[in-house]
């Protein structure tokens, strides 16, 4: 990660003046302000992006811009259809801030999302399990097995120095092409005229939390998992070592963090958590595998995790955002000329900016500039005055 | 199956098809050997050979000139090898999540402009695109067994070849080669030493983006002959696999490009035995990683083996 320049920084504990004191740091701490603030403009640039290219292509553009922008409000499914939307991009969020506490640019989520939704898959159709207990093993085994996966680009890296996101890009196409396998030859409805999978046994579902709706309780679970993740983070041990870890290896290493294993357990709990995401959206959502082709929440929660500084905390807003936007474009498409994809485009532009220290870092390196500057007038002032003190001054600088 | 797999081998039909699927991920490798020399990772070829697969079947399919397709495949494909640099170089941007953006950008980008521009999402047959022409070489094409497989091709299978010969030379023995090893190897000993490592950066991104131009175009017009969405298939992030493999060279390059190659085209001919095809076209990744692990583990060793020489040496002078 030779690209890796910004100063690491990092909070080493939350404050202890209770929240009041934590809004009024963070609203004054301008370090942490000011690159919060480059995201928001970054996210209302790609939704203006969006705007100007629906303009571009659209034959009925206002139209279409008055779908992106307030379709997801004006249905009452809609909304429940983003909130249902956000719970994999909230899983997937969660997991890549793990891994991009440590650094490292690991996108073997994308794998264990889907195989954890294969295996989920394997329990809802064969297992005959109680109610209630029935999903709870499937995301069980689900998250086991995504840990697993997870494990494998960390122990390339750590082994063989494989670069972690090339090794992470192959394995995810043997694990997609071998989860279809998985369900084509031993789990396929061959009554059915598509790809499905045979359907679920009835106790594998999770209750709904409105009636009539397809909002499920898997919203709840993905809420448990931004506090659990948030506390793993910043409350324990272990999130402290994958932070330190991340922040600078060979101090972790000199401090007695036995770097090797932090490495392999976050990645462990990153892909536990995108199996966990996969079992939950067959349970929530689906009566039946019936993936055409790999949904790919991975690469959404590379941007929902950008978006949310890393901050665990902040994924749920962000995943709302991206699901906002999705479900826009999904109305859009549906209702007009322009082709869903271009939300694709939009997310591609986000990371873009995000990824771009100088331009997050935009305004603190201005204040940073402004105030050699003016260290430079103060010195040189001293200069005329006497020019040993200058001499001093200037050798206690360097 | 043994006889299977011996019969396939001997088969020019199978050779053939080994030279059309290595020839591709050959030219992105060499574009990721290139820009690795030079130090800086270009992640995006992927999104390169994208966009220059359905820029060559637009601008073909407008002109109906495959010559100006290629052409503007690869002008767009270097322009995004060039957005790359500036946004790694210029404005420190992590190079990695830069090459991810900008392959979103493609893919979502490249299905975007299809649909704007035919309706279909999936698929540009309705464009009545070109193709790079064959070339059939005269008296080799008459050698037996030989003849069938090296002559009749893409002209692109050709030209990754030159491309080898090309890339081998700039790194060898043209003087901006020294500076991409500099570059690459110590940016703050090659700026001491009065070159500019942002321009040789820049140098050896534009190259890979001809390179993966190239690609793409292939992929497109002679590969197949219509863009579909998603054509790459990951040829990108293989090469950037596949440059390890190599060993930073651009000989090494032809052999880490073949081991995807002949799975590759192995993988055509097992589907036609019933095994199943899911299987099968994970082959060829799989490899990759084997691969990829087993040139490491080599150079591990023989590093262990010249540092043991080394120290042995040493404290047989001190003794």
């Amino acid at each position: 990660m030779a690209a890796h320049t910004s100063s690491p920084h990092f909070s080493t504990g939350p404050s202890k003046k209770g929240i009041a004191g934590n809004i009024g740091l963070f609203f004054t701490d301008r370090d942490k302000l000011e690159p919060a603030v480059v995201t928001l403009l970054a996210a209302v640039f790609s939704v203006l992006a969006g705007v100007g290219l629906i303009f571009l292509v659209s034959k009925h553009p206002a139209q279409s811009v008055t779908n992106f922008l307030l379709g997801p409000f004006m249905r009452t499914y809609n909304i429940y259809y983003m909130m249902i939307a956000v719970v994999p991009l909230v899983f997937t969020g969660l997991a890549l801030c793990i891994i991009y506490q440590l650094k490292y640019m690991s996108l073997i989520v994308d794998s264990s999302f889907y195989m954890g939704a294969v295996v989920a898959t394997a329990i809802g159709v064969h297992a005959a399990l109680p109610q209630g207990v029935h999903p709870a093993v499937a995301m069980l085994a689900s998250g086991l097995v995504g840990g697993s996966i997870g494990l494998l680009p960390a122990i390339l890296k750590i082994k063989w120095r494989a670069n972690e996101l090339v090794s992470s890009l192959m394995l995810n196409y043997v694990f997609y092409f071998f989860g279809s396998f998985l369900i084509l030859y031993y789990l396929r409805d061959r009554n059915q005229t598509i790809l499905a999978s045979l359907p679920f046994k009835e106790t594998f579902s999770l209750p709904k939390l409105v009636e009539n709706t397809q909002l499920h309780a898997g919203f709840i679970i993905a809420a448990v998992f931004v506090i659990l993740v948030s506390l793993l983070l910043f409350r324990t041990k272990w999130g402290y070592e994958i932070r330190i870890t991340g922040a600078n290896p060979k101090f972790a290493a000199y401090a007695g963090i036995p770097v090797a294993s932090v490495v392999l357990y976050a990645h462990f709990i990153s892909g536990f958590i995108g199996g966990v995401g996969g079992a939950v959206e067959m349970t929530g959502l689906y009566r039946a595998f019936i993936w055409q082709m790999n949904p790919s929440y991975a690469w959404d929660g590379v941007i929902v995790a950008m978006l949310a500084r890393k901050n665990p905390k902040f994924v749920p807003l962000s995943a709302f955002f991206l699901a906002y936007l999705r479900v826009g474009a999904d109305f859009m498409s549906r209702r007009g000329d322009v082709a869903f994809e271009f939300i694709t485009l939009l997310q591609g532009m986000i990371i873009l900016i995000l990824a771009s220290d100088r331009i997050v870092n935009y305004f603190k390196a201005r204040r940073v500039r402004k105030a050699a500057l003016k260290a430079e007038e103060v010195s040189l002032k001293i200069e005329e005055s006497s020019p040993a003190a200058a001499s001093t001054a200037k050798g206690g600088a360097a | 199956m043994i006889e299977f797999i011996a019969g396939v081998f001997s088969s020019s039909n199978y050779w053939f098809i080994v030279l059309r699927s290595t020839a591709p991920i050959l030219l992105v490798t060499l574009g990721a050997v290139i820009t690795e020399r030079a130090g800086i990772t270009n992640m995006a070829m992927e999104g390169s050979m994208l966009w220059a697969a359905l820029t060559g079947v637009i601008v073909s399919a407008a002109t109906g000139s495959a010559w100006l397709g290629l052409l503007a495949g690869i002008a767009v494909s270097v322009l995004v090898a060039i957005m790359l640099g500036v946004f790694a170089l210029k404005l420190d941007a992590n190079q990695v999540l830069v090459g991810v953006a900008l392959n979103l950008i493609a893919t979502g980008g490249t299905v975007f402009v299809l649909f704007a521009l035919t309706g279909d999402k999936g698929i540009s047959s309705s464009l009545a695109s070109k193709t790079l022409p064959t070339l059939v070489i005269p008296y080799v094409k008459d050698i037996p067994w030989l003849g069938r497989v090296v002559s009749g091709q893409n002209l692109i299978i050709y030209i990754s070849v030159l491309a080898v010969v090309i890339i081998h030379i700039i790194l060898n023995k043209a003087p901006i080669g020294r500076r991409m090893k500099a570059t690459g190897e110590n940016v703050e000993a090659a700026r001491a030493a009065g070159i500019n490592p942002n321009r040789v950066k820049f140098f050896a991104l534009v190259i890979s983006g001809i390179l993966a131009g190239f690609a793409g175009c292939f992929l497109s017009m002679g590969y197949t002959s219509n863009f579909t969405s998603g054509i790459a298939a990951g040829r990108g992030y293989v090469a950037n696999a596949a440059q390890v493999v190599a060993g930073g060279t651009a000989v090494g390059a032809i052999f880490a490009s073949l081991i995807f190659g002949l799975t590759d085209a192995m993988a055509t001919f097992l589907q036609n035995v019933g095994l199943p095809p899911e299987l099968i076209q994970a082959l060829p990744y799989v490899v990759t990683i084997l691969g990829f692990i087993i040139v490491t583990l080599i150079r591990d060793r023989r590093e262990l083996a010249r540092k043991k020489k080394l120290f042995a040496s040493t404290a047989g002078k001190t003794a």
